[in-house]
């Protein structure tokens, strides 16, 4: 039976049992949402903006795993959607987005909410279509799915022509997928697994480097089961958190630009890197030429480019963390002895007693980070926990105490402001069991405000935390540092009522001066369980270290700013 | 580790529309330099084979064909060691030049004048990229109107 490109779409969901899609309507993708519209599969969740539609899927990805999906329209609808796009391309986030596209017969002619769509994704997708015909379609939405998922993850774009979801063809989806040209390796090589276990044998003091890759590939537990078997402590990226679970005395702390002083120190004072799902971004590594410049590099990763791009692997092995880690950890529980490691665990210690990750509270005011260690303690693993970008994004990398993977959940690579309230949604969607906190600055929360609308209207209580320092925190904090002081166009004194905001939208506001209205105000809004904004008056100038400046080195850490 | 150095890479990519953008887009955006680009379809295949001619260290030209690589509709990227490269060139002479010295010359690069008109005739040869600057600098001083170069191909050897 010939069914429409439209259908085709709704089918392709339900044979890959999406159960929600987040989107937003228009002209040239009217007929796919006209089918939404008949269709009882799955859920469709209108957000107020087509950038947190994509964000959603986002977030709804990181915490399934699955694949998340967003639907928009031709022109402004997919423009708007493409900061998504390059944030899941950043980071790896298995996701699929269909957007509408003019006629067939209008492509080419600037016609009305017209734009080369596949044109701009390309350099922002794993992989991109343009269907021209109906007959494509079931083979591009199943390709779609398996091209997101497998392999190092990434967003798939599809842009369908307004005809071609009219268009009827055949829908057969039974067909398997085959692309030539498209076979990730995922099972490492033997040879390599074993010498690089020689070298773990060998070294005298390996340090695991974490990266995000292990959560995409579903092995935190098993990367915790192999630290602990051979003794060997690690570091986490900004993006692993929640591998080693916040309590594991293995678990040095993140490293990089602001990672703690023991994790930097462990990576420089290291003779062997046994990286996992990590791509030595300049985030983390600093100055090239001076990182963990003493060691061998084991580097396992499922995307060969990834290895020996910025550093050069001696054991360098492609493939899937998971399955390498069966072949490895066997290998190494046989030939490792955690006891050598001993005095390089308490060298670790040290560097940690000399310089802990710390705060002081020094003044009146809360300080941020007090903010962040006090929604851990009351909620720890209840809580899933997003981000926006800046400052209070690095003092939440730095003190939540994350116990889980796909518990975190902040745009890494990209840094997109505005990621973090959409994201949270679209994890409260999937796992509304758990209270979903969006730690936020009072800059990144303005650039998706819009999606309290949605969160009033879906019943997604999101938890807003503005740390509000009235500025743009962090490139206050650059100004502040390497610019003497010239604190241009940063200052955000100016601010809307945020408390009346979110209850304009039908949502709950709490405006909090001390520590026991935070406490108040958390309990309220958790009991309310509906959308919040916590707007939290914190320490102005207090600023994110300790800090590698930019192209510094790990080992040479600004760990405090002093007044000059 | 090695400087900028001429390689010559081979990419074969199935036949889709917008395959070719993928590749150049890859090049821009990641600040990789093309020399030269040619590409033809695969005789009785799905495929069609790219040549680029590119320059970079040896850590760039691992870096390009593995990011080439990862677009899904790249099958194979091989960098040519051991190659058979060779590139056509046409040039345009006014008639009024020595013609039979433009043909011996033409000859000792693998090629002949091939068209002839009232004012101008067509010369194409085709030798090695490197024999060909070295032709196109001795032809000089016969005014060539226009100079067409093809970019190379190459094989393995």
């Amino acid at each position: 039976m010939q069914i429409s490109g439209a259908q085709m779409v709704i089918e392709a969901m339900i044979a890959e049992e999406v159960t929600v899609v987040f989107g937003y309507p228009g002209g040239a993708i009217m007929n796919v949402y006209d089918e939404i519209y008949k269709q009882d599969s799955f859920k469709h969740i209108l957000t107020r903006h087509e950038q947190a539609a994509v964000h959603a899927a986002e977030g709804y990805a990181q915490r399934t795993g699955k694949v998340g999906v967003a639907m928009i329209t031709s022109g402004p609808g997919f423009t708007n959607g493409v900061t998504g796009l390059a944030d899941a391309y950043m980071d790896s986030i298995p996701i699929i987005v269909i957007s509408g596209q003019v006629p067939m017969s209008l492509i080419g002619t600037d016609a009305f909410q017209e734009i080369d769509a596949v044109g701009i994704s390309r350099s922002c997708t794993k992989h991109n279509y343009l269907v021209t015909d109906a007959a494509d379609l079931p083979r591009v939405l199943k390709e779609a799915f398996h091209i997101a998922r497998t392999g190092r993850p990434g967003p798939v774009h599809i842009d369908i022509p307004k005809d071609v979801t009219a268009q009827l063809a055949e829908f057969d989806y039974s067909a398997p997928v085959v692309l030539e040209t498209y076979k990730p390796t995922t099972k490492g090589n033997t040879r390599q697994i074993k010498k690089a276990v020689e070298a773990i044998a060998a070294a005298k003091r390996p340090l695991f480097y974490l990266g995000g890759g292990i959560i995409s590939a579903e092995a935190a537990y098993d990367v915790r089961e192999f630290a602990k078997s051979c003794g060997i402590p690690a570091v986490e990226t900004f993006r692993a958190r929640g591998t080693m679970g916040a309590d594991n005395p293995l678990l040095i702390s993140m490293l990089g630009m602001h990672g703690s002083y023991a994790a930097n120190m462990a990576m420089s004072e290291t003779d062997l890197v046994i990286a996992l799902g990590a791509r030595f971004d300049d985030r983390v590594t600093g100055k090239l030429s001076e990182f963990a410049k003493g060691a061998d590099i084991i580097h396992v990763d499922i995307d060969p480019a990834s290895i020996s791009k910025l550093v050069n692997a001696d054991y360098p092995i492609v493939g899937d963390i998971k399955k390498v880690l069966e072949v490895m950890m066997p290998l190494a529980k046989e030939k490792v002895d955690p006891e050598k490691y001993t005095p390089w665990l308490e060298t670790i210690e040290n560097f940690e007693k000399l310089h802990p990750l710390s705060y002081r509270e020094d003044t009146d005011n809360i300080k941020p980070q007090w903010v962040i260690e006090r929604v851990g303690e009351l909620l720890g693993d209840d809580a899933n926990i997003t981000t926006d970008v800046g400052q209070h994004q690095m003092w939440t990398a730095q003190f939540y105490p994350f116990s889980r993977p796909r518990q975190w959940n902040s745009s890494g690579g990209l840094g997109t402001m505005g990621y973090g309230f959409p994201a949270a949604l679209g994890v409260k969607a999937a796992d509304p069991e758990r209270v979903s906190i969006n730690i936020t600055g009072d800059g990144s929360i303005l650039m998706n405000i819009q999606e309290l609308m949605t969160a009033v209207e879906q019943k997604l209580p999101v938890i807003n935390i503005i740390l509000n320092n009235n500025y743009l925190g962090m490139v206050r904090q650059w100004q502040t540092l390497f610019y003497d002081k010239r604190h241009s166009e940063t200052d955000l004194s100016v601010q809307p009522d945020f408390v009346m905001l979110s209850q304009s939208f039908g949502g709950a506001g709490y405006r909090v001066k001390t520590k026991e209205e935070f406490d108040a105000a958390l309990k309220d809004a958790i009991e309310k369980n509906v959308v919040t904004i916590i707007d939290v008056a914190v320490e102005r100038m207090e600023n994110v270290m300790p800090m590698v400046p930019s192209g510094g080195s790990l080992f040479n850490m600004m760990l405090e700013y002093k007044e000059k | 580790m090695s400087g900028n150095v001429r390689r010559v890479v081979s990419v074969i990519v199935y036949n889709e529309s917008s395959t070719l953008s993928r590749i150049t887009d890859l090049f821009s955006a990641r600040g990789y330099n093309i020399v030269s680009l040619t590409v033809a379809p695969i005789p009785e295949s799905k495929y069609s084979r790219l040549t680029i001619v590119t320059s970079g260290s040896s850590r760039v030209i691992e870096q390009i064909i593995k990011q080439l690589h990862k677009l899904i509709p790249v099958l194979k990227v091989y960098e040519h060691e051991d190659l058979v490269e060779k590139e056509m060139t046409l040039i345009k002479f006014p008639i009024t030049e020595n013609i039979s010295d433009i043909d011996t010359l033409c000859q000792a690069y693998n090629g002949k004048i091939v068209n002839a008109g009232p004012d101008m005739v067509i010369a194409m040869v085709a030798d090695e990229p490197k024999r060909i600057d070295h032709f196109l600098e001795a032809i000089k001083r016969f005014h060539p109107k226009e100079i067409v170069r093809s970019g190379a191909v190459a094989l393995e050897r």
